[in-house]
């Protein structure tokens, strides 16, 4: 075997430039893959954890329905303190799970005292909040920072309503909310800080603590309308999910169906869709990569049988067995994929770092100034080397085959 | 024992829509360790007859004996191991690999078509290389060596593996007579020390003349059977 390679090799130094730049070819495609996947890959996962450490978590457990309605953030939907306990247990239970947090969500009006508009407030513990976003705290704009993200009496007020009604940290403010009796409640706050939003200019969400959304709502029991958890490996959240869904599924609301139901990030965000592109875009480019590696490999392999056919009829000739002939084709196709590969994915890492130095920028909604750094995992790099050294192989299959079937007689005739 | 037969052999291949009768009814027999040739102008059957004493071509009729095994009747991998074990080959055009030196050349079927060990090989390689007067040529690659030295190393190759059989199509044809005239010692050496049958063909009456038994083929037919004795050396 070892005799083959060291003639395959041989045999690619005998057309030393075109060997030279058939690897120069598969080098530009591995690098361009390999480039392209470490920025798209950074850029994918900055944006998930923006979204998923800011404000939404891993992933999110709520009672059956509310996700479906939860424009509308039914408090008749909010979980009863004897399932979100039960919830709780199995959260603290899981091993999968390094963090969880309760919410209560509710719809209300926020006032300046001169003017009202509507808010989507979020009753959090403090510290178990920040355990499970812990990007929350940075998107505070001013006010006092540092502790806990807020206090009792304190609001989380986001940017563009502060603006709009020109409050700002340290003012008062009363926020009105309607239970689920229908009764009116309200309660002033003092603003801790204004938020920017996370996605977008469009964010109304506001934080106060969980206590004080009971109080407001009149809660009596400790019902809950989310759980929000992280997990400990991100890139298994939704296997996690759909263990958390089994473990909950035995327990069942009257029409026999289960009563909670978990969603991964994925599910309660539309960048999921962003994502899969970028992934969608990262296939795409892999297949211009295994066109370029195939016509260029099979290219050099078609013209290294044709020019050497007198060659192949005198090894045929002297015994050389048929599958001998044609592993010698197939390690020069070997060879070229290994050699391309093997000086793409060094430049490829040379680059990354590279970029990752120069620190590229970008904006993401209200998010100015994000650090892009892009970085290549051992698995991104393996399976792009081995998917080209695959190709390349199989590029060269037929050539091989062709010149191990020669007719020795024909192929030393041949001019 | 006759080291090759052939009985009533025939080859017809076709051409386009033509019937080309290239051996029509051939027979002869060729003993173990002869110089033999196969004589006759361009298109009269030489080069298939050797063909078909190689296995690289299969007779449309008759028999063909080759060290005891009918050899019209081997399938295609057969015939490759055939040839591996007992043939060599000594070509026009030499066909050396152009990426290996002398001594790569004539290692290759030790590699590529037997597997020998390397310290066998090594001690088989440079006897070969001593026989043939290039041991001090073993570096050179084929673009660095005459014709001459190329169809020397040529002859070592088709030696190497102990082959009881060589055969060389116009081995003479690209060399100046001299040098032809000094591979064919060459040959007549290498079958009086390892006691190896050699067969080729000419269309050159000189050439001819060296060969101890020759075979004449005209449009075919094998037209007279002649020689000289075979050394009895080269019947040990």
């Amino acid at each position: 075997m070892l005799k083959l390679l060291q003639l395959a090799a041989r045999n690619l130094l005998r057309y030393r430039r075109r060997t030279i730049l058939t690897s120069l070819l598969i080098v530009i495609g591995v690098m361009a893959v390999l480039v392209f996947v470490a920025i798209t890959g950074s850029f994918k996962s900055m944006m998930v954890s923006q979204i998923t450490d800011s404000f939404l978590g891993h992933l999110q457990v709520h009672r059956r329905g509310y996700v479906a309605s939860i424009e509308s953030l039914p408090l008749n939907m909010n979980m009863p303190a004897q399932l979100a306990e039960r919830v709780q247990k199995t959260l603290a239970d899981s091993p999968d799970i390094v963090a969880y947090a309760p919410r209560i969500k509710f719809g209300a009006m926020f006032s300046n005292f001169n003017e009202t508009t509507s808010v989507r407030v979020n009753g959090i513990d403090p510290e178990r909040e920040a355990a499970v976003t812990p990007l929350l705290a940075g998107r505070q704009a001013d006010g006092v920072r540092g502790g806990p993200l807020l206090e009792r009496g304190q609001m989380l007020v986001p940017e563009l309503v502060a603006r709009g009604l020109q409050v700002k940290a340290g003012d008062t403010i009363v926020l009105i909310a309607t239970n689920r009796d229908g009764s009116v409640n309200g309660k002033t706050f003092v603003i801790r800080g204004t938020l920017e939003s996370a996605t977008g200019p469009g964010g109304r969400d506001g934080y106060v603590h969980i206590e004080d959304a009971r109080e407001m709502l009149r809660l009596e029991q400790p019902e809950i309308s989310e759980f929000a958890a992280r997990v400990k490996d991100m890139a298994r959240v939704e296997a996690v999910a759909g263990r958390l869904a089994e473990s909950f599924s035995e327990v069942r609301n009257k029409e026999g169906r289960p009563s909670l139901e978990v969603h991964a990030w994925q599910k309660l965000s539309p960048f999921a869709n962003i994502a899969s592109m970028i992934d969608l875009l990262t296939v795409s480019i892999k297949v211009m990569l295994v066109a370029i590696v195939l016509v260029a490999v099979m290219n050099v392999m078609i013209m290294a049988v044709y020019e050497r056919i007198r060659e192949i009829g005198a090894i045929a000739a002297i015994g050389t067995p048929p599958a001998r002939i044609l592993w010698l084709f197939l390690n020069e196709g070997l060879l070229l994929g290994v050699l391309g590969t093997l000086a793409g994915a060094v430049l490829s890492v040379g680059a990354v770092y590279g970029l990752a130095a120069m620190g590229l920028t970008f904006n993401f909604g209200q998010q100015q100034g994000l650090v892009l750094a892009p970085e290549l995992s051992a698995g991104d790099v393996l399976t792009v080397s081995l998917m080209v050294i695959a190709v390349a192989i199989l590029a060269s299959v037929q050539p091989a085959w062709k010149a191990s079937r020669m007719d020795p007689i024909q192929a030393l005739r041949h001019v | 024992m006759s080291l090759v037969k052939a009985v009533q052999l025939e080859k017809t291949y076709r051409a386009g829509d033509v019937e080309v009768h290239a051996v029509r009814g051939v027979d002869f027999t060729i003993e173990p360790a002869s110089f033999a040739a196969f004589v006759g102008p361009s298109g009269s059957g030489k080069s298939t007859l050797l063909n078909m004493i190689g296995c690289l071509d299969a007779p449309t009729a008759g028999t063909l004996t080759v060290l005891d095994t009918d050899v019209s009747r081997l399938s295609r991998r057969s015939g490759a191991e055939f040839r591996g074990r007992n043939i060599g080959f000594v070509f026009q055009d030499f066909n050396l690999i152009p990426v290996l030196t002398a001594y790569e050349n004539i290692e290759y079927p030790l590699i590529m078509v037997q597997q020998w060990s390397a310290g066998d090989r090594a001690r088989r390689v440079n006897e070969l290389l001593k026989a043939v007067g290039m041991a001090d040529q073993a570096h050179k690659r084929p673009d660095q060596m005459s014709g001459g030295q190329k169809q020397r190393v040529a002859v070592a190759r088709a030696l190497v593996a102990n082959s009881k059989l060589v055969l060389a199509d116009e081995p003479t044809a690209n060399l100046d007579h001299d040098t032809a005239y000094r591979i064919l010692g060459l040959m007549r050496a290498m079958r009086d020390e390892f006691g190896t049958t050699f067969i080729f063909s000419t269309h050159d009456p000189k050439i001819m003349a060296e060969a101890e038994v020759t075979f004449t083929l005209e449009d075919g037919r094998l037209q007279r059977e002649a020689g000289q004795p075979v050394p009895e050396a080269a019947h040990a």
